[in-house]
């Protein structure tokens, strides 16, 4: 029988949240880790069985836990991220050369076919890559060593590799974002990086469409459209049709396009999600009503989507990997709050439901679809 | 044997309840007790000194005898009580943080 487990990451642990195909019922597992900051878990497509979490402390660093049961037991594994050769220098905040210093791991991408391969994106942004189901780390410092990377500066949360995509049809092609030095493209499988921010503005860097230093917040593709990019931009909902060679603005009718995450529909690539936030002073959705804007045209033309979703005294966040969707028949949408609550439809959006309502801040939510 | 106290979060990663007893040869010092500390629960590596350069994390510190030894050098032999066991040597989450 069908069924999915929601994998949410938040400020005090990590929960499983299970259901069957009808997505009525839910079994709730947690927290794991408690206390710990789950930055994020997610789960091997090559095994639905592996989960990855990154479990992590101001007073006691880094751990990686790792699954092989669905999330019912963990075991850590490697927790050693070591920049390769010389570290070198980015921007601090007051313009100074910075070292480059690990700070945690923002986000874990497992392989599509490989359970013992898995990415993750750090702070200080860097990629460091597992061929031993996370046990030992090994850096790509193509990318931290681009030679823009001595420019790049942390934006407010810290200078973060939140975003690691894996192209399901091109081997070696994959993307990252680094907030705030942008998007990157990689297509050799990591060893070397070019920027992909043609297009871009972003007003409050003194060059508005430089080749790097944009705050891209997340970025999402269609499994069947590798070469269509979403992406939500500290301000401004992009897309790009050339594999990130130039973007384009989509943000349309939205209230406001300042926001966090983007994805995208399971079934319809060209059916996008996002949540609208005030502005990067408020930080809440406006005027305290929390709705999720889908887009059915790829863009520029979205609705709000309200049903469910309390639409009055609203004023949490929803971070930039705290959106998810399924791949059941009708598409599951899921998304956590800063205010502790799992939303989750079943139906593409048309109405929510919280799963969870109290749970620490949610920093992270992805779901596994279990056959 | 040396006993040590590990911060609640600790024990739980490493799996064990109460203080934990570790034999060290030689001299009995911050880095030898915690070297045979991570020898024994590997997964504590990186969760008291940094990984690469052994310093302290900043939030951890090391009492014992009703002192504070988070500043002494890692080398310096530890106060005869816990080299005898009769004290132990406390590793602690610093007091920061919500």
């Amino acid at each position: 029988m069908s069924g999915v487990r929601v994998l949410v990451g938040t400020r005090k642990g990590a929960f499983v949240l299970s259901a069957d195909g009808k997505r009525e019922q839910w079994d709730v597992s947690g927290p794991h880790f408690a206390g710990w900051e789950i930055y994020h878990v997610k789960g091997s497509p090559a095994d639905p069985s592996r989960l990855f979490a990154s479990q992590c402390s101001g007073w006691f660093g880094q751990q990686i836990q790792r699954s092989d049961d669905g999330g019912v037991t963990w075991e850590p594994v490697g927790n050693k991220f070591s920049y390769e050769g010389t570290a070198g220098t980015h921007q601090w905040y007051d313009g100074t050369p910075h070292p480059w210093e690990f700070e945690r791991v923002w986000h874990l991408e497992p392989s599509r076919d490989d359970p013992e391969l898995v990415y993750a994106g750090v702070e200080d942004a860097g990629l460091f890559r597992s061929t031993d189901g996370g046990q030992s780390w090994q850096e790509l410092p193509g990318l931290r060593t681009h030679p823009s990377g001595p420019s790049w500066q942390p934006g407010a949360g810290g200078m973060c590799l939140h975003t690691i995509i894996l192209d399901p049809r091109q081997p070696g092609r994959m993307y990252a974002a680094i907030s705030a030095a942008g998007a990157f493209r990689s297509d050799d499988a990591g060893e070397t990086w070019k920027p992909v921010n043609r297009g871009l503005r972003s007003e409050g860097i003194p060059d508005e469409d430089a080749e790097v230093g944009h705050c891209v917040h997340r970025i999402a593709m269609h499994p069947s459209r590798p070469d269509v990019l979403y992406m939500q931009k500290h301000w401004d909902v992009m897309r790009s049709d050339d594999s990130g060679d130039s973007w384009h603005e989509v943000s349309g009718n939205l209230p406001t396009d300042f926001g966090f995450p983007i994805d995208v529909h399971a079934h319809e690539p060209g059916t996008v999600y996002v949540v609208p936030i005030t502005s990067d002073s408020y930080h809440y959705p406006p005027e305290g009503k929390l709705r999720v804007y889908r887009s059915r045209t790829g863009g520029d033309d979205w609705e709000a989507l309200t049903k469910g979703l309390p639409q009055e005294h609203c004023y949490v966040n929803v971070l930039r990997d705290a959106m998810a969707v399924d791949s059941l028949d009708s598409c599951g949408v899921y998304f956590g709050t800063t205010g502790g609550q799992v939303y989750a439809s079943a139906d593409a959006g048309d109405s929510w439901a919280p799963i969870v309502r109290d749970l620490p801040a949610v920093l992270s939510v992805e779901v596994q679809t279990l056959s | 044997m040396i006993r040590v106290v590990l911060p609640t979060h600790l024990r739980t990663l490493a799996c064990v309840d109460g203080e934990v007893e570790l034999a060290v040869a030689g001299r009995v010092t911050q880095r030898s007790v915690l070297d045979a500390l991570e020898d024994r629960y590997p997964m504590l590596r990186g969760t008291i000194r940094d990984h690469d350069s052994g310093r302290r994390r900043a939030f951890v510190r090391f009492f014992a005898c009703e002192e504070d030894l988070s500043h002494e050098r890692p080398d310096d032999p530890l106060p005869q009580a816990v080299a005898t066991g009769a004290e132990p040597y406390l590793i602690v989450g610093a007091m920061a943080g919500g």
